[in-house]
């Protein structure tokens, strides 16, 4: 058998992962935070599921909430008719299967059409059966309800080891469950055949076609298999919410999980677990205390993409080579990296107090009361608050120029000084 | 002598240029047979012809006893032969043995396979280290492929043609670009690596053709002056003037 030292290097991740699952509920404790976590367990899986595109395919789609929202619809329908005994029982537990199934088959049928290009005609595509796909549910009232969506109760048939799906804590563990078994299965993917010529058509397909490859069915493969995982994730929202409506299947979810991957990093698998969290962490907390939320994220999204174009998977990677000769050497990084993180926040809280300034200016006119932010009460009709972020925007920014080569600076010595322990 | 590869009457226009003008050639099983012609004679183009990169407008292209004129090209691939290319075409993400890896998958019959690891297969370990010792990669399997110097990627760039195990082999100018150097360790590899196998090479570099050639064809302006060995083709009075009549213009 492998050592045990390999057995740590190759499972340890996982045995992390399956334990920190476990224990979160009983450290985060509150209704709000276990919906949180459970949120986040679903996107985990959606944005894997993703990567499975963009990142090992080099597949851009602007469309894939098409397969979760559609799986969504289908688990709610099912657990309607077992509760009107229409529809045999099955396990709730089992439901993610079922809805990967209708996820197979409308992306085996769907990318059948759509992967036959890659590029800007892959994206066009997908762009254009997402809207497709919103615009039918709006318009089939009989099965998707319109806007207002449609709901079930998750609490049907008998009740398998005493779970009745009743309380928020076994949905979380059930949707616990289904994140390390589809990470796992994700995972062993890019193992196999499969998933090293998936990554060979990222790179090259042209040349995959002189290695015996139709790199075009490979496409079709990775796409059919990523919506598998797309549905089994849109399944457990819907069992979740036990509500599903036309903006699970629309363009706001196809996005959402487009700037979850990218920020989180498309060229590691980890990346989007890093970003679905963070996003899902964002979203939850902060729209209770901005109406800009949206912006913000915007802002986020775009920052990533201009000038880190590996997201935080790619942040934390390329420090690998250092780690690995010494972790001594990360220590210099501190301070700069402090720095340049300290000058983020102040242009941070700069930006931040005048977006919020200009949005109570042009949402609520004429009202007359004060505004605080930060803890800071203050009059918006005044001019002091705008010059004071200003200022500190403008600090902020000048501060950032100032840190950023020094800290570029100190990963370029600590990277020469790994290289240079490497060579000897 | 039977014929491994076989063009007849082979055409191909882009548009209302003509560039391929009846190109007759057979390639004889086992031999090493070099294509050779100035610049813009048709090579490139006759190679994507062949390895169904681009289709004919006209003509047949046989390979053994197959019909291969107009197949896609990972048809012909599996119809056993492989070709290299002129610019390096690598999967520059991936590591040197992922690139060897995958050049072999096809052929081994997993294709397409998501059931089983890359890593547990023993026939895929054996053809890539086999692959990597021949091409002097073995130290360098970690690396990704885009980050090798010059002349490993023309290394690897055989590696890949070549690990699918097709037994005729085309190569677009494998030295080009080489210093004297390292065109010398390349001929001894290609040398190596077409033993036993058909090879059609493409090249510049008249010193590399003499010495791996058993017979030479010679394309000008999309046709097939003259083809024979290089002691016929070196004393052509036909090929003299027609290399250095364009050479001139």
């Amino acid at each position: 058998m492998t050592a045990p030292g390999t057995f740590v290097a190759r499972y340890g991740i996982w045995i992390f992962g399956a334990v920190l699952l476990l224990i979160m509920p009983h450290v985060f404790t509150s209704s709000f935070a276990l919906n949180l976590m459970s949120q986040m367990g679903v996107l985990i899986i959606f944005s894997l599921a993703y990567n499975m595109l963009l990142g090992q395919g080099g597949m851009l789609s602007f469309g894939h909430a098409i397969y979760f929202g559609l799986a969504g619809y289908f688990t709610i329908h099912y657990l309607n008719f077992v509760y009107d005994d229409i529809a045999p029982y099955i396990p709730v537990s089992l439901f993610p299967l079922l809805g990967g199934c209708v996820g197979l088959f409308f992306g085996t049928l769907v990318g059948y059409v759509s992967t036959r290009r890659a590029g800007t005609t892959f994206a066009m595509i997908s762009l254009g059966f997402g809207e497709m796909v919103t615009a039918l549910t709006l318009i089939l009232v009989a099965i998707f309800n319109g806007e207002d969506g449609i709901q079930t109760d998750r609490v049907v048939g008998p009740e398998p080891l005493g779970i009745s799906y009743g309380p928020n804590i076994e949905v979380y563990y059930l949707i616990a469950v289904w994140v390390l078994v589809a990470a796992a299965a994700m995972y062993a993917l890019t193992k196999t055949p499969f998933g090293r010529m998936s990554n060979a058509v990222r790179d090259n397909p042209e040349r995959t076609e002189f290695i015996g490859y139709n790199s075009q069915r490979i496409r079709w493969l990775a796409f059919a298999l990523s919506s598998f995982f797309a549905g089994l994730a849109g399944s457990l929202h819907a069992i979740n919410f036990e509500h599903v409506g036309f903006e699970q299947v629309s363009a706001l979810t196809s996005g959402l999980v487009l700037f979850m991957a990218y920020i989180g990093g498309v060229g590691h698998f980890a990346g989007p677990v890093i970003g679905a969290v963070l996003i899902t962490f964002l979203n939850g907390t902060l729209t209770t205390y901005t109406e800009a939320w949206q912006l913000y994220l915007g802002v986020l999204f775009v920052a990533v993409i201009m000038f880190f174009p590996g997201g935080l998977a790619g942040l934390i990677i390329m420090h690998q080579p250092i780690w690995r000769i010494d972790t001594r050497l990360l220590a210099p990084l501190t301070v700069p990296y402090l720095l340049f993180i300290g000058a983020l926040l102040v242009s941070l809280i700069g930006f931040i107090g005048l977006v919020e300034l200009l949005i109570y200016k042009t949402s609520r006119l004429g009202a007359a009361h004060d505004l605080t932010i930060f803890g800071i009460t203050m009059d918006p009709s005044g001019v002091v608050p705008w010059i004071s972020f200003a200022i500190v925007m403008a600090v902020g920014v000048y501060a950032i120029r100032k840190a950023f080569p020094v800290a570029a600076g100190a990963w370029n010595t600590a990277i020469d000084q790994a290289r240079a322990r490497a060579a000897q | 002598m039977n014929a491994a590869l076989q063009l007849k009457d082979v055409h191909k226009s882009f548009g209302k240029t003509e560039i391929i003008r009846g190109v007759d050639l057979e390639i004889r099983e086992g031999e090493r047979h070099a294509v050779i012609g100035p610049n813009g004679a048709g090579k490139s183009t006759l190679y994507n012809l062949i390895s169904g990169r681009f289709p004919v407008s006209s003509g047949a292209i046989r390979l053994r006893d197959q019909d291969i004129t107009n197949r896609s090209a990972f048809e012909i691939n599996r119809a056993g032969l492989c070709r290299s290319f002129q610019v390096t075409n690598l999967f520059h993400r991936m590591s040197v043995l992922d690139n060897v890896r995958c050049g072999a998958l096809f052929s081994l019959g997993h294709k397409y396979a998501f059931w089983k690891f890359v890593s547990r297969q023993k026939d895929v370990a054996e053809r890539a280290d086999d692959i990597l010792e021949r091409i002097g990669l073995s130290g360098k399997r970690d690396w990704p492929a885009g980050m090798l110097s010059y002349a490993d990627q023309r290394a690897l760039e055989l590696g890949v043609t070549i690990a699918g195990g097709g037994d005729v082999i085309l190569l677009d100018e494998p030295t080009a670009g080489m210093s004297h150097s390292e065109i010398a360790q390349a001929v001894a590899l290609i040398r190596r690596i077409s033993t036993g196998k058909t090879l059609m090479i493409v090249e510049h570099d008249m010193g590399v053709v003499f010495d791996l050639a058993d017979r030479i064809s010679v394309l000008v302006y999309g046709e097939v002056i003259a083809t024979g060995t290089p002691e016929e083709i070196r004393n052509s009075a036909q090929v003299k003037e027609a290399y250095l009549g364009t050479e001139a213009t």
